[in-house]
């Protein structure tokens, strides 16, 4: 009963912020009804006894790509506004596409047949003694290692594409050389002076020409190592 | 369906992933001089992989069913790697004179090729779009590679929007496929339409996963991405477009048509006969107006995806033999095509008009000798290689009984002749332009090798033909 009340609860909340989403004018509010959304995902994944998939959302999704979303949103400062002036030059023949599509859909569903196993599934979601991080784990690289590792490379990919296409090497940018700089001697840096009450640091001049080759050539780490430096 | 893993059948695609990695590190560690090293490691790893592929045993079905390699994956992924090698041969110069010359570019081509080799061997929708997207992905930073050019970014940008919608409606249709079947395999999709008659839903999906494909190959309702991406992107990636994703493509749409759904033939058999009528209609009328030789090639190639799926509408053994022996001979003369036009060069800057040709009988004969080869060989003139492509295919339609595409494509090739006979022309009779710059020996390799072949493959086409033929029967009758 409670189990019940809970997923109209939560799909409920789901559906709103889904619609939010797509009608918020302020997309950062938008992201943040896409992050509520999540939560209200993975709590009816938690409703389904699927705890791997629920904290996996709350954790990758919200954690990482909405929150990255929200970055790039307040970073980018896109104009929505003007984002959406074709919307009414376009929206009779995206309405006439739609129309095809639902229809196609309402055709496609008046076909649908469900399999007699499938009430069985749902009676057993958990197979055996097995937890879900453990059913999900035999499943993906047992069963299905051939996808998990051509993911992979394709994850790959995309790094490298977004190295090639993205990165450019500015001249004059100092970089952080932690092996010389961790290397310099005090002596290098540092010069340390007799200072006469009351006299204040009137001799200054002194350890200058000690001091001074030191910014040129710490300077010179930074610059020099680093050709083709972030490839 | 107990749990066989087999996991030597993917051998050649592991060793292939495994170097190309390697070659990235090569490239990341070597930092100066890196790019011709790891673009020889990366033709030699396609040498590797190639030997590897022929010396697998088929008919072998591994991951429990997610991976198939037959005579026919044998017979595609030979050539996928062949024209992966032209591809990557024609880029080496180009690249360095365009100032584009990062290693990443071989090591792209390299897991781009992984995915082609993946689609051609998918046995499972899974495995079918886990390939398709790696290529994919690929050959969108290949395309965007000379990142500071405009036209290139465009084309990066346009490639990839269009390339996720098709993706999307390839997903949607494998949705629906899945959904009204009960399994993503093959093998489960075709027991399944075995049982009865084909739910509305399932053909949905069909047509839906039918134009994601035909997106692929750029056939022609979905081709208007083809001729902006083509034009836009650098010679030597256009050239790599032209011949392996879309051989790969073609492999991948027979195996969909034939295997999983080669019971409702008749439900695919009129979309692949309209977009194959719509193709070479297009490909021959479209072409006429163009002034950039890229574009023109772009719209070519539209026309000889129409011509190959002539083949695959006829649905036979004999039809699919010809699309093999087909895109067999369309990827050398188009890979020796695309090396005349990255020789097109004037004092350093690349030439892409048709009117930079004019006069280069006089001033480049042996350039122009092969680019004429070439271009009579497209058009179909009998005594070359492409005559023999377009035979087989009209053969097949016509022994299956489709009489009206074999003449609409007979008379659609008069018509593209008329714009590869213009290029002619233009070389030999207009006045002439001043010379280009000294080809590069790469180049010269690939043209003189495709020229060879193309001259003289009605000599010997017995190998070839023969080849083709194992291979479409281990497709259709397995």
């Amino acid at each position: 009963m409670i189990a019940t009340l809970a997923f109209y609860l939560f799909a409920a909340i789901l559906l709103a912020s889904a619609t939010m989403v797509v009608v918020a004018r302020n997309p950062v509010h938008a992201v943040l009804f896409l992050i509520l959304g999540f939560f209200n995902a993975a709590a009816l994944f938690l409703l389904a006894g699927a705890e791997f998939l629920a904290l996996i959302l709350v954790i990758v999704y919200v954690g990482a790509v909405a929150v990255l979303f929200l970055f790039v949103v307040m970073m980018l400062d896109v104009n929505f506004a003007e984002l959406r002036e074709g919307f009414v030059r376009y929206l009779p023949i995206g309405g006439i596409i739609g129309g095809i599509l639902l229809v196609e859909l309402l055709l496609v569903g008046a076909a649908w047949t469900v399999s007699p196993q499938a009430p069985l599934l749902i009676a057993e979601p958990v197979p055996g003694a097995v937890t879900n991080t453990q059913a999900i784990g035999r499943v993906l690289y047992t069963d299905y290692v051939y996808l998990f590792q051509a993911a992979g490379v394709v994850l790959l990919v995309a790094m490298i594409g977004a190295i090639v296409l993205t990165l450019r090497e500015r001249p004059g940018v100092r970089r952080q050389n932690v092996g010389a700089q961790l290397a310099r001697a005090r002596d290098e840096t540092l010069a340390v002076m007799k200072v006469a009450p009351g006299a204040g640091l009137t001799v200054v001049p002194k350890p200058e020409p000690k001091r001074e080759p030191e910014p040129a050539d710490h300077g010179g780490h930074g610059h020099g190592n680093h050709h083709g430096g972030g490839h | 369906m107990e749990s066989i893993l087999n996991w030597h059948a993917v051998i050649p695609e592991l060793v292939l992933a495994c170097l190309g990695m390697a070659a990235l590190m090569l490239g990341v560690f070597m930092r100066r001089g890196a790019t011709l090293a790891v673009s020889m490691a990366a033709l030699a790893s396609l040498l590797l992989t190639a030997v590897l592929v022929l010396s697998m045993d088929a008919p072998v079905i591994a991951f429990d069913g997610l991976f198939v390699l037959d005579e026919f994956a044998v017979f595609t992924k030979v050539l996928v790697l062949l024209a992966a090698a032209l591809g990557l041969v024609l880029s080496l110069d180009w690249n360095e004179k365009e100032r584009i010359d990062r290693f990443e570019y071989p090591v792209l081509v390299l897991l781009a090729t992984v995915g082609m080799m993946m689609m051609v061997s998918a046995n499972d929708l899974m495995s079918l779009y886990v390939g398709l997207e790696l290529s994919s992905l690929s050959l969108y930073v290949l395309a965007a590679i000379h990142r500071d050019d405009l036209r290139a970014t465009e084309a990066g940008l346009k490639y990839f929007v269009l390339g996720a919608l098709a993706s999307g409606m390839l997903l949607y249709g494998s949705s629906l496929v899945y959904g009204f079947s009960g399994s993503t395999r093959f093998a489960g999709i075709a027991t399944a339409i075995e049982a009865g008659p084909p739910s509305l839903g399932l053909i949905t999906g069909l047509c839906f996963v039918a134009a994601g494909l035909a997106f692929k190959v750029s056939a022609v309702p979905f081709h208007m991405w083809t001729p902006d991406v083509y034009e836009g992107a650098p010679t030597p990636v256009t050239a790599f477009f032209s011949i392996a994703p879309k051989l790969a493509a073609v492999g991948l749409f027979l195996r969909v048509m034939t295997g999983p759904f080669g019971d409702v033939a008749g439900q695919w058999t009129q979309i692949i006969v309209l977009i194959s009528i719509a193709s070479m209609l297009l490909g021959a009328f479209a072409a006429i107006g163009q002034s950039n030789i890229k574009r023109l090639m772009a719209y070519s190639s539209i026309g000889h995806v129409g011509y190959a799926l002539i083949g695959l509408a006829a649905g036979t053994e004999e039809g699919i033999r010809g699309v093999l022996v087909y895109m067999a001979i369309y990827i050398v003369m188009n890979a020796g095509t695309f090396g005349c036009i990255v020789a097109m060069r004037r004092k350093g800057q690349a030439c892409e008009r048709i009117e930079d040709l004019a006069g280069l009988g006089a001033t480049a004969p042996g350039l122009a000798v092969a680019f004429s080869v070439f271009m009579f060989s497209m058009a179909g003139i009998p005594p070359l290689a492409g005559f023999f492509g377009k035979f087989y295919v009209f053969m097949a339609a016509v022994q299956a009984g489709l009489w009206p595409l074999a003449v609409i494509g007979v008379l659609s090739s008069v018509v593209s002749a008329f714009y590869y006979l213009r290029i002619v022309k233009v070389m030999y009779f207009d006045a002439a332009q001043p010379e280009f710059d000294p080809r590069p020996a790469s180049v010269g390799v690939v043209v003189a090798g495709s020229m060879i072949f193309t001259a003289l493959f009605a000599l010997a086409p017995a190998p070839l033909v023969a080849a083709a033929g194992t291979a479409a029967r281990s497709l259709i009758g397995g």
